[in-house]
């Protein structure tokens, strides 16, 4: 592997963005549930929500701060190192690109600021509506930034001239094979890493239970019963969502499909390869452990359905395949553990000993960045088994790098390297020493008049059922 | 118009020209909005104490991110209209942008960190001051860059990566630091109180002085880079119509003067705002048409008419709202700074 400008210029791609998805991943279902703590306080009255909500938008707005900025970097470096891909592109991601920008990062930073300073100058209502509308604009930016990467993935509406992509249907440039389930997958992936995050940290708050006043285990209570509600809906969710999602790399990418599979053989009774050691240069695998036919079965929905393999193209075609086949892997493993928990939480809730069977506990505590590493093992799949195409079937990426001297990456790489280490150690001290406080306990809440409650705006007349199951399930959405 | 862009006929003439304008107002909300706060970044270092940076700090806190969502705009609103320019610029402003990006981390994790931390305060206090220094200085070498001009081949950048890099550009780097202290000193004249604001009042007044002498430095500079730039100044009859805009200048830096002299305190940032204007408005006029100088106009560059058309739709439905909800959060926190700042702010 020579570390020249395109070796260093997609390391840096990759560790870059690697970095910045984990904000805005936890960011988008943040604003979320920041969304569902206020709608619950408006409605009834319960200052615990205030107080969570307190709590929880001070590690919003960490969070965000830290995705702005890496963000920033991100919209930049398309051209600093990829002016060749710029140039190939940007009739026709460049207005798409700009459709992010527009319609969502403004919706977000502009209102951010009432969301979190405004509260006492704008009123109840205003502020919800902000509320609502930062947790809007997270999603319409996980839109069009999808809906980009999605046609790199899977390109539509579009022709060449003069070697140069040109948009010939908007409408099938936005809506590309790939992007429903892609965007569909991505949306429940950051609500997951979410929800697991704040299980994660209430489990831990409710662990060190004998240190804490009664009143702030209750809001960590409330944290870990809300996440769990919605795991035990999306969990299955997002795995059916991932199976049709495979059923489209099948289709439109089947090269990367034999990747992920490590498939070097087109053939029909496939097996599901659970471990494997694939060798590229052998074009085989070695220790293979598999299922015979299951494969087949999980794609094709029969047990003789044909899958694509790798030597259906050339090898320059080729993805290196041990990297998109552990990667994938290693997603879904992490996808079955969260619907053990998810059940497990089920199973106790029914017991009655959700909060304090100590071996659950801890077992979510340890899952809390459990999200985190599904999303980035979720997109190197996508991203490696891309290759060696940046826009796939018709640029490679070897010929969309800028025409940049090494030495000059060589030091932007490392620069980046140094910050972001510095950067992040620092926001994950700040993180922790946020949650190792906690939320406020209820009876110190400053200047909270109970008597407010009796103005509300959204009040509901029934608050009977405020507490039932099924009604948190909805909310925690 | 001009005699530019004849080749070009249509909606391919004339939707260059717009996106120009949308370009130029977006470049211009950036630099006045974020050029405040980097602005206060760069007087961070000599304000007195704790307080003083708490209140500083806090007074632009609700509005960095929106005002930063501008660049992200320029660069994404380059990529969206005039790809060519984009793929040639950024690679030929690799080490300023990367920079400037840098920069511009360390100063925005401080916003968010520095209220949180205790001991490590100055950390970030330091960091929001170098962030806001460098970033700004990076942007001023990005200035004198394009001022200068790029080598190409019509596709890609052809030239050396710190070829941007000469005195020239080191001065208008210079420049645009005492000229966003100057919009920073003034918006703490307008957004703080007591002995800060006294302060304040002085420091724009030292920032007035070196703006004015950076932009004529600047001014005079120019026809000595050998591009011919003064040219289009003094032809007859352009000198007739051009002749305002240094006038002009020289009255607002008087007025200017004058204001922060008087007590005034909501005067002084108009006005150190419509003095970055009326420079902008002369960089305009020295370089129009041209997105990638010395040679490559805005048509030259320009995205497909389809590509054109499909972002021009949604900068027109959501850029006027844009400007109305800025406003808006801008009116939401308008006045005077608190004296005492706790927690961060954060109700």
């Amino acid at each position: 592997m020579e570390l020249d400008a395109l070796m260093l210029s997609r390391i840096q791609f990759g560790f870059t963005i690697a970095f910045h998805i984990i904000f805005p991943s936890f960011t988008i279902g943040l604003a979320s549930w920041l969304v569902a703590l206020e709608f619950n306080w408006l409605r009834t009255g319960n200052p615990l929500y205030k107080n969570l909500f307190r709590f929880w938008v001070k590690v919003f707005a960490v969070s965000f701060g830290l995705g702005v900025v890496s963000g920033i970097v991100m919209s930049y470096q398309f051209g600093t190192n990829w002016s060749r891909y710029s140039e190939f592109t940007g009739n026709v991601l460049g207005p798409v690109i700009a459709y992010e920008v527009l319609t969502a990062f403004f919706l977000e930073a502009s209102f951010l600021g009432i969301m979190l300073f405004g509260w006492e100058k704008v009123g109840n209502r205003l502020h919800f509506v902000a509320t609502c509308l930062v947790a809007l604009g997270t999603l319409i930016s996980a839109f069009w930034i999808l809906s980009a990467n999605s046609w790199m993935q899977t390109p539509d509406g579009f022709a060449i001239e003069n070697g140069k992509a040109v948009p010939t249907d908007w409408f099938k440039v936005v809506f590309n094979p790939s992007f429903p389930l892609r965007y569909a997958h991505m949306v429940t992936a950051c609500y997951l890493t979410t929800a697991f995050a704040i299980a994660g940290m209430s489990a831990w708050m409710l662990l060190r239970a004998w240190k804490e006043p009664e009143s702030r285990l209750a809001g960590a209570r409330k944290s870990l019963s809300m996440a769990l509600w919605f795991a035990v809906v999306a969990v299955p969710l997002q795995i059916f969502i991932g199976d049709m999602h495979g059923l489209v790399v099948m289709e439109h990418q089947p090269v990367k499909l034999a990747a992920i599979e490590g498939n070097w053989d087109r053939q029909a009774n496939m097996p599901l390869r659970l471990f494997a050691l694939p060798d590229q240069a052998a074009e085989t695998n070695h220790y293979e452990v598999a299922i015979p036919k299951i494969g087949s079965l999980i794609l094709t929905h029969s047990f003789d359905g044909v899958v694509p393999g790798l030597k259906d193209v050339p090898a320059a075609d080729r993805p290196p395949v041990w990297p998109v086949f552990f990667s994938f892997r290693i997603m879904v493993g992490i996808g079955f553990a969260m619907l053990g928990l998810s059940l497990w939480s089920l199973y106790l809730r029914f017991k009655g000993t959700l909060f304090s069977n100590r071996l659950f506990l801890r077992a979510a505590m340890i899952m809390t960045p459990s999200g985190f590493g599904a999303v980035l093992f979720g997109w190197f799949t996508a991203e490696i088994g891309r290759q060696p195409f940046v826009v796939y079937g018709h640029l490679r990426t070897a010929d969309a790098v800028s025409p940049i001297s090494a030495s000059a990456v060589t030091a932007s790489l490392l620069t980046f390297i140094v910050v972001y280490a510095f950067v992040f150690g620092f926001g994950s001290y700040y993180l922790a020493k946020l949650l190792r406080k906690g939320p406020d306990p209820v009876e110190d809440l400053p200047g909270e008049d109970l008597t407010k409650t009796a103005r509300r705006p959204l009040s509901v007349p029934s608050e009977g059922i405020e507490g039932g199951p099924g009604h948190e399930a909805q909310t925690a959405r | 118009m001009f005699g530019f862009g004849m080749a070009y006929e249509g909606l391919a003439f004339w939707l260059p020209l717009i996106w120009a304008g949308v370009l130029a107002v977006a470049v211009a909300m950036y630099v006045i909005a974020d050029g405040f706060d980097l602005g206060v970044g760069i007087l961070f270092k000599g304000a007195r104490d704790e307080n003083w940076r708490d209140r500083m700090m806090f007074s632009v806190a609700p509005i960095w991110d929106g005002n930063e969502t501008w660049l992200i705009l320029g660069g994404g609103g380059l990529f969206a209209v005039f790809h060519i320019a984009y793929a040639i610029l950024m690679p030929a402003l690799y080490v300023p942008i990367t920079l400037m990006l840098v920069a511009l981390i360390f100063r925005g994790v401080a916003f968010e960190f520095r209220f949180k931390s205790d001991r490590s305060k100055f950390l970030w206090d330091n960091a929001f001051h170098y962030g806001s220094l460098v970033a700004t200085f990076s942007q001023g070498l990005v200035l004198g860059a394009f001022v200068q001009g790029f080598s190409h081949d019509g596709h890609q950048f052809t030239g050396g990566v710190l070829d941007f890099l000469t005195p020239f550009s080191v001065m208008t780097g210079i420049g645009l630091v005492c000229g966003y202290g100057l919009l920073g000193a003034t918006w703490c004249v307008m957004k703080t109180t007591g002995e800060l604001e006294i302060w304040a009042r002085r420091m724009a007044l030292r920032f007035l002085v070196a703006t004015m002498m950076a932009m004529a430095v600047v001014s005079i500079w120019v026809p000595f880079l050998g591009r011919n730039l003064d040219a289009r100044w003094f032809a007859w009859p352009n000198i007739a119509f051009l002749a305002p805009i240094p006038l002009v200048t020289a009255f607002a830096a008087y007025r200017l003067y004058a204001d922060l002299a008087a007590g005034r305190h909501v005067r002084p940032f108009f006005l150190a705002i419509s003095l970055f204007m009326l420079g902008y408005l002369g960089l305009g006029v020295t370089l129009f048409p041209y997105i990638v100088p010395p040679s490559l106009t805005i048509w030259d560059t320009a995205n497909t008419v389809s590509s054109q058309l499909f972002a021009l739709v949604g900068f027109a439905i959501v850029l006027p709202f844009t400007f109305a909800y800025t406003a808006y959060a801008y009116w939401v926190f308008r006045g005077k700074v608190a004296e005492e700042i706790k927690g961060g702010g954060y109700h």
